[in-house]
């Protein structure tokens, strides 16, 4: 491999210095601002799965109060911004930040990269030929760059699967979710994948959580102590809530024999089914 | 080979002089001095190239503020990062005339003190010029984010330092010299942001070059390539430190040497009073024969440590199974008044005198016992843990054992060297437009340097006067362009330097430059060091000859010359410091007195102590050159002390 | 062999120059004395190779207190070796047992060049430090040191960013090759303190902009704190970031607004 003599006085730049963008650009012209950013946005994902998971814990109420659940969403704003308007201006965001978090994540990674090329940069990140000996990064920090992408496949996986009912191991209806959940989850390599990406996603959660204090640099040692406990419990309770919906669909809690309005397919019908069940005291 | 005694000639050389105003009014004699001097206008500033040589404290402020004057400079260091220079590595702190703790310091004060710690060796003007900008540097270094210790009020705390009678030490816990290198590194960073200043990395200086008598730049070697190359300027200021590493084994760092100035001084530049070597007290004893350095420990832990070794000769008991009536703390019988917080030399001196009496302890029997169990049992081992903490852990580190529950054992080792490059008042070496400063010139600390004086010096050097003083002689060159690097003089001498450099590559020897190096520091430990005869000099300067007559002729140096070549870089200085040797032994044979770091066995009172001689001693000797099968010749430099009457120092 | 001398095989790095491919070699070790340090063990190793007429092997290091910052090497994986909160040359051979094998590199980054064997360039570190590592005063121009007192809490933090010692020990350990522990305990040095409020938004934000001309991203590894000799803290890091964005943000006419 032809290499060029490195200036060992004057070393080149792994990067061009861009001309300053104005605010707020410049901060993402930073790995820094990125950082931020990734931050924040982190922040924001978080408080989506965290409501995600409280909202389909609703599944547990029945087929009736589960598409009542997913009615609200729809309506959400009711009386004062169009049906679906509000959800899909929730959904834009989501959409805005996962773009943003990946971005930041992959840039930052090519910069890395590019600050160890020639310090034998293997998967994602720098090695010794000789061999290293981890101190303090953990398995969570150091496989960001693998739960990461893990975790957009699985979210891919998932609006494929229950959203845009594009799989065939899901006997998808729309407008029923309780269906749509349980015959996906009731499938056992359906449940595991999900098992399996939901663990990616508590330790991305986890080390994310306590990174993104020191990222943000929200940092006082009077709780800094608190932020190692805060992200492992954040991460171990998202953990078991969302490996609750493919383990209790297994074990046959959430059931699709349960759904009185199974038998409906069109989507006006099966909220008739379900209207007409709510008024009834869900019964 | 054996030295004739030369006898004092009791008159200045015409060759010295000293530039000292000639006035009775030292209090105001710098002030005025500073009027006096020729200015450069700010605008012709920019016409003068400078050099600088060294990045430590001196090289480092001096670059810096010649910059900020608005000078070209040109600095160079033979390290990576001019924050790597040994003045990082001081602990204690650093003396000024501040008198914030209100108990009755003041610039003569430290003035008088510096004088009578110098054993009335040092020349008077320049030291209480010293002790006049003392005050300045405080400022400038908590201006440039010195971290130094405050009390809960905020302000700056002081401590009392080498048994000084008064608290004048500023400290940063124990790195005052980092935190005062950074500073400096950090004025001098901005300077070559702003490209004030040319930074020169990993380059050595290996020749000065002189022009019709005049200075015209220096020859270095590209430590990465090899590469010989030549600069000009105007002036040239060394600031390149001691020359302890002499004796091989001392505290300074693994690169410190004496070759810039060794260069300079082979090219004109007398090299002043070499005798004179300041030995530490409280460093860690050797522990075998691949001992690289020594490590110091702050002389404060002598505060609160008690120093004995056993009454018994020979004694290898553990220190608890010793009983208290065969424990001999000598310093505190000898000296009752100051006991263990006696001066540097009395302290070392001591030392040295019971571990050869064979009462020294350790396994090689070379340490004297630190002691602090009393001061645990009396303050708890948590104040002394607060106090030393950083200290004990060092030193357990490095021993393995745990001075909490055994005493420490210590021993003297070369840590400082008074000696250097004669200056004038201007800090001037005998080249016209070659300057040395800090640790590198002999001006401050005649024959001993109190604690925390080092920091202090070399820094007013580079700040206060170095600055002002180098703009007398600039300003008569004004129009004069430098010698351009292709003139002759300076082909001759990268010829030169090429040439010897590719000369250690082709000798073929057996025995590595480490090697010489250390056998040379054994010899001069041995028969330089703490105490000096007439037979021990005599018979060191037939030994440093002969082994570096086996140096010459082989000494291995390994690899090339074109990439780096810490080998090669070694041998060089090696070999200058086989010359320094030489002219050590013999300075220290001709001063037949005992003073300071001095101490010369034929020279001690009834008592064992150092006697001075100032009916023939009270001068600086200053050697000159000729060539290398010429003996130097020594000029002297007589000392008047107007100010600070002489006395015989006495600590009983 | 005495009870205080171990023997020990050693697979070092041995490079030619900066753009020569690099080799483990392995070199054994005998009757090493517990008490050297480990760069005392390498100099004796390189004295007997002198002996043999094979090159030493080239490592840097000068005032072996660890203090200056000039050793580096990569032992058995770790920066400064297993000890916390020591560099190369305070390591001593005591840590080490009869028998063992270790492995020695350099410094690894993109922006630390390999000179020769074990010895790197770390002149990208000094960049950092010419783009606003300093407080603007020049010589002369400094009031008195007490005309401003500093809260004792406030110059302790500084002292302690202020411990680093640039050896690159935190970037040769992040898995990115980030200089964020070194840059940010540069800069919070000045940060923290009075004296250093006037150019507090500009020196965070070039010398960020600097460090990452040359140096990776931070992901929060904390690698990087567990190999400082100086222990400096993960914190000084938050502080930067922080005080860079609100750099971002801030009008800087308005310089009375911290």
């Amino acid at each position: 491999m032809a290499q060029t003599i490195p200036d060992l006085r004057n070393p080149q730049p792994i990067r061009n210095r861009k001309k300053p963008l104005p605010f707020p650009f410049n901060v993402w012209q930073s790995a820094i601002g990125r950082k931020w950013i990734m931050a924040l946005t982190g922040v924001g994902l978080l408080g989506f799965v965290i409501a995600h998971m409280i909202g389909n814990f609703h599944v547990l109420e029945g087929p009736a109060k589960f598409h009542e659940y997913a009615e609200v969403l729809r309506d959400l704003g009711g009386g004062i911004i169009p049906r679906m308007w509000l959800l899909w201006i929730l959904r834009l965001g989501l959409i805005a930040m996962f773009g943003l978090h990946i971005a930041a994540a992959y840039t930052t990674k090519e910069i890395s990269r590019k600050a160890s090329d020639g310090a034998n940069f293997m998967d994602g990140q720098k090695s010794y030929p000789g061999g290293r000996d981890y101190v303090a990064a953990n398995y969570a920090s150091r496989t960001m760059r693998w739960t990461g992408p893990i975790i957009l496949l699985y979210l891919i996986f998932h609006l494929a699967d229950l959203t845009w009912g594009l799989l065939p191991h899901t006997n998808y209806v729309k407008g029923d979710p309780y269906n749509n959940l349980s015959t996906s989850l009731g499938n056992l390599p359906v449940a595991i994948i999900y098992i399996a990406a939901n663990i990616a996603l508590a330790l991305h959660i986890f080390h994310g959580t306590w990174s993104l204090f020191q990222s943000l640099g929200l940092n006082n040692p009077k709780y800094n102590n608190a932020r190692k406990g805060l992200a492992a419990g954040l991460a171990g309770v998202i953990l078991l809530g969302n490996l609750s919906f493919p383990i209790l669909t297994q074990v046959g809690v959430i059931d699709n024999d349960k759904n009185e309005c199974a038998q409906f397919t069109e989507q006006a019908e099966n909220t008739e089914c379900f209207e007409e069940l709510l008024s009834h005291g869900g019964e | 080979m054996t030295a004739t005694m030369e006898p004092s000639t009791k008159v200045t050389s015409p060759r010295l002089d000293s530039k000292v105003p000639e006035t009775d009014d030292i209090a105001n004699m710098w002030e005025n001095h500073k009027f006096s001097m020729k200015l450069v206008n700010p605008n012709n500033k920019r016409k003068f190239t400078v050099i600088v040589v060294g990045t430590g404290l001196a090289g480092s402020s001096a670059a810096a503020t010649l910059a900020e004057l608005g000078y070209n400079v040109k600095a160079f260091t033979f390290h990576d990062s001019p924050r790597r220079a040994h003045s990082i590595a001081a602990q204690g702190g650093i003396n000024a005339a501040k008198n914030y703790q209100n108990d009755g310091d003041s610039v003569h004060r430290l003035f008088y003190d510096t004088v009578k710690g110098g054993d009335y060796r040092s020349r008077e003007a320049n030291v209480h010029r010293l002790a006049e900008v003392s005050v300045n540097i405080i400022d400038q270094a908590t201006a440039q984010g010195v971290p130094f210790a405050r009390d809960y009020g905020g302000l700056l705390d002081n401590r009392s330092f080498g048994g000084a009678q008064v608290s004048r030490t500023f400290y940063a816990r124990g790195q005052t010299g980092q935190q005062l290198l950074l500073g400096a590194y950090s004025a001098l960073n901005r300077q070559i942001e702003s490209g004030g200043v040319e930074m020169h990395n990993r380059k050595e200086m290996l020749d000065l070059v002189v022009k019709d008598g005049h200075t015209a730049g220096i020859v270095t070697r590209d430590l990465l390539t090899g590469e010989v190359e030549s600069h000009s300027a105007h002036a040239v200021v060394l600031a390149t430190g001691g020359y302890g590493n002499v004796y091989y084994l001392s505290t300074n760092a693994m690169m410190c040497n004496v070759t810039a100035a060794w260069r300079a001084h082979r090219k004109g530049a007398f090299f002043a009073n070499p005798c004179y070597t300041q030995i530490h007290p409280t460093c860690i004893p050797a522990s075998d024969d691949h001992q690289s350095k020594l490590t110091l420990m702050s002389e404060s832990l002598r505060n609160d440590g008690r120093i004995w070794v056993p009454t018994e000769f020979d004694d290898s008991r553990m220190a608890k199974d010793i009983p208290e009536g065969e424990r001999d703390y000598y310093l505190e019988r000898k000296y009752p008044a100051f006991g263990n917080l006696v001066p540097r030399d009395v302290a070392s001196r001591n030392a040295k005198t019971v571990v050869d009496e064979g009462r020294g302890v350790g396994p090689l029997k070379n340490g004297v016992f630190l002691d602090f169990a009393d001061a645990i049992a009396r303050d708890g081992a948590e104040t002394i843990k607060a106090k030393y903490g950083n200290l004990f852990d060092m030193y357990q580190n490095i021993t393995g054992e745990n001075p909490y529950e055994r005493p420490m054992r210590i021993y003297p080792a070369t840590h400082y060297t008074m000696g250097g490059l004669w200056v004038d008042y201007h800090l001037m070496t005998t080249v016209p437009g070659t300057y040395a400063i800090g640790e590198a010139n002999f001006s401050d600390h005649g024959a001993n340097r109190l604690g925390a004086s080092a920091l202090m010096q070399g820094l007013a050097d580079g700040y206060f006067v170095l600055p002002y003083t180098i703009g007398d002689y600039l300003a008569d060159k004004l129009g004069d362009g430098i010698v351009p690097t292709d003139d002759p003089v300076f082909k001759e001498a990268e010829a030169q330097v090429a040439d010897q450099t590719n000369k250690w590559l082709s000798v073929n020897g057996t025995k590595s430059p480490e090697h010489y190096h250390r056998e040379l520091g054994k010899i001069v430990w041995d028969r330089i060091g703490m105490a000096r005869d007439q037979n021990g000099l005599e018979k060191a300067q037939d030994e440093i000859a002969s082994l570096e007559e086996e140096f010459k002729t082989n000494v291995r140096v390994m690899g090339d010359n074109t990439s780096m070549n810490t080998e090669l870089e070694k041998v060089g200085r090696v070999a200058d410091f086989f010359e320094l040797a030489k002219l050590k032994a013999r300075d220290a044979l001709v001063r037949n007195e005992s003073c300071g770091g001095h101490f010369r066995v034929e020279s001690q009172t009834e008592e064992g102590e150092a006697l001075r001689d100032d009916e023939n001693f009270s001068h600086s000797a200053a050697w000159e050159w000729h060539d290398e099968s010429t003996e130097q010749t020594k000029h002297e430099e007589q000392l008047e002390f107007k100010h600070v009457k002489l006395s015989q120092r006495s600590y009983k | 062999m005495s009870e205080n001398n171990i023997n020990i095989t050693l697979d070092v790095w041995r490079q030619d120059g900066p753009a020569d491919k690099g080799r483990f070699e392995t070199y054994e070790a005998k009757e090493i004395s517990t008490d050297s340090s480990f760069l005392e063990m390498l100099d004796v190793v390189n004295e007997r190779l002198i002996d043999d007429e094979k090159m030493p092997i080239t490592f840097e290091s000068d005032c072996r207190e660890g203090i200056c910052g000039t050793c580096s090497l990569m032992i058995n994986g770790q920066a400064h070796g297993p000890n916390k909160g020591q560099a190369t040359c305070q390591l001593h051979m005591r840590t080490f047992k009869n028998g063992d094998h270790i492995t020695v590199e350099p410094f690894r980054a993109k922006s630390f060049p390999i000179i020769k064997d074990l010895a790197v360039s770390r002149a990208a570190m000094d960049k950092i430090q010419h783009a606003g590592g300093y407080i603007t005063v020049s010589t002369g121009s400094a009031p008195d040191a007490n005309l401003t007192p500093v809260p004792k809490e406030a110059a302790d933090m500084a002292f302690d960013a202020a411990a680093c010692i640039g050896c690159g020990a935190c970037v040769a350990a992040c898995p990115n090759s980030a200089a964020q522990l070194f840059t940010s305990a540069k800069v919070q040095h000045l940060n923290l303190l009075p004296q250093g409020q006037s150019e507090r938004w500009m020196r965070v934000e070039q010398m960020v902009d600097t460090m990452e001309d040359y140096f990776g991203t931070c992901t929060n590894h904390g690698e990087c704190y567990e190999a400082c000799p100086k222990e400096i803290s993960l914190d000084f890091i938050a502080f930067m970031n922080r005080d860079y964005v609100k750099a971002k943000i801030k009008n800087r006419k308005l310089a009375g607004q911290n």
